[in-house]
């Protein structure tokens, strides 16, 4: 299933850009550098981005715009980045976050 | 410069303006056109606040941009502030508000570690925006379901789609609007839904989706979201005359996302924790602080403008973004104050236009309120 908007009537098509690698919970992923994490994992089939804290749901995109923080993901080891106005970088690893999540080994 | 702490104190501007979308920015041009020295913040790694999601065409004469895109709008605006010499901070928030008009900014990206400086302004521009409002129901927080802003940005910003079949939650403009560029990028809207009598906005945005073969439902609401771990299923249901659930008219449809456009509220919480003072108007969007025919709060030297002080339009807000400019320029003696009347005239000939018409009417005379109770206000305090 393709999510990528590649060709638009008014936008025109969709520059391709540099690919780089990610890594989302042990698995290498295809993303376009520069583009936000959420959109990366949007276009890999990825929805959830967290699991709330007292009662364990399911969270995702909400507000897109960095205002409400569902989106929140462990980067490169370091939680709560609202991954919806986060940049990709090549190598960023990243983790669904679990409650209010844990600095991990990896430092950025 | 002084550092304590990981904190860069005392750097000085004339003007600060706090958001960088077609208020901030065309507070930004037009004073520093006049020769004021400003600096944006803007929380966003660019400029330009939503005109970039915005990739139709604008109504009004040709005097207000009308058969502009919001995009084309945006980039003309970024390009004007950059050849004036306006400082532009990207991903920096206003994070605090204090007194002599000094506000704490903290610059850089959530994985990266972030900078704090304190910036202090002769005067000060809130252009915050506005944000969305939320319609709750059961099952409202699964993934999949979104603001109607959020699925456009995803569309039209990050060129993902949210989602391939999609209800639309509310008839406003930008939830027809949305809906409309949903299909342009590819999407299937299975339905729309507006708990009114009546569709809420422009009668052209909604016959194009209705030509397109979208479903509109008025009179209807959605009752459930049902799914583990992204939403599968809307119900909806028709309500009554008092907005209650009508039992046994429910309709199960198959969707894989769910957009909310119930409107927005002005992101007024630097207003509002400075002291200005405020009015609820349900017609602004609600508490919305009061000003001036300058755009100047009740607090001096701060002033407000777009959504912030009532939820508008682009084309409003760029012309209110206009006349602070113009009153900062005077204030600041960098104009006489002949030349910034005759300039302001103008611009608020041009916002009486915009407030016009069946669906500006209502906007006009809440903004008549709005000022109405500033002057009542500082009566009072004379």
């Amino acid at each position: 299933m393709c999510l990528r908007v590649e060709d638009h009537v008014v936008l025109g098509k969709d520059e391709p850009g540099k690919t780089v690698e990610i890594t989302v919970d042990g698995r290498k992923l295809a993303a376009k550098e520069g583009e936000k994490i959420l959109a990366a994992l949007l276009a890999n089939g990825i929805i959830v981005n967290r699991y709330t804290v007292k009662r364990k749901e399911p969270r995702g995109l909400f507000c897109g715009i960095g205002q409400c923080t569902d989106c929140a993901m462990i980067v490169n080891g370091k939680p709560n980045v609202r991954t919806c106005i986060t940049p990709v970088k090549e190598g960023m690893v990243i983790e669904t976050q679990h409650g209010l999540g844990k600095r991990g080994a990896i430092h950025d | 410069m002084a550092w304590e702490s990981g904190v860069q104190f005392m750097i000085k501007k004339e003007v600060v303006v706090i958001g960088g979308g077609p208020s901030g920015m065309a507070a930004a041009i037009e004073a520093a056109k006049r020769g004021a020295e400003v600096l944006v913040i803007d929380a966003n790694e660019k400029a330009g606040g939503q005109l970039f999601k915005q990739i139709h065409k604008f109504f009004g004469s040709s005097e207000h941009g009308a058969g502009v895109r919001g995009i084309d709008i945006g980039r003309d605006l970024l390009k004007e502030a950059e050849e004036l010499g306006v400082e532009v901070w990207l991903n920096s928030v206003a994070i605090g508000l204090f007194a002599e008009k000094q506000i704490a900014v903290e610059t850089g990206t959530d994985d990266a570690e972030k900078i704090v400086r304190v910036v202090e302004g002769e005067k000060i521009v809130i252009a915050c925006g506005a944000s969305e409002n939320v319609v709750r129901f059961q099952g409202w927080t699964l993934p999949g379901i979104m603001g109607a802003g959020a699925a456009q940005t995803m569309i039209n910003a990050n060129r993902v789609l949210p989602g391939k079949k999609i209800l639309m939650v509310g008839s406003g403009n930008v939830g027809l609007i949305v809906s409309y560029q949903l299909m342009q990028a590819g999407a299937d809207v299975v339905a729309l839904v507006e708990a009114a009598p009546n569709i809420g906005g422009y009668v052209v945005h909604a016959s194009k989706i209705a030509r397109a073969g979208v479903p509109i439902y008025t009179r209807h609401t959605v009752l459930e979201a049902r799914g583990e771990g992204r939403v599968k299923e809307a119900v909806i249901c028709e309500v009554d005359g008092k907005w209650q659930p009508v039992p046994g008219t429910e309709k199960v449809i198959e969707v894989d996302a769910i957009a909310i456009a119930a409107g927005l509220k002005p992101l007024a919480e630097l207003a509002i924790m400075n002291g200005c003072k405020t009015k609820f108007d349900p017609i602004l969007g609600g508490w919305a602080p009061l000003h001036d025919e300058n755009m100047e709060s009740s607090c001096s030297g701060i002033y407000v403008v777009g959504d912030v002080t009532g939820v508008e339009e682009a084309n409003t807000a760029l012309e209110e973004g206009r006349l602070a400019g113009v009153a900062i320029a005077a204030a600041l003696g960098k104009i006489t104050a002949e030349e910034a009347e005759t300039e302001k005239k103008k611009i608020w000939d041009r916002l009486d236009g915009l407030r016009s018409g069946p669906h500006g009417e209502a906007r006009m005379k809440a903004k008549d309120r709005q000022l109405a109770d500033f002057r009542q206000l500082s009566a009072a305090e004379i």
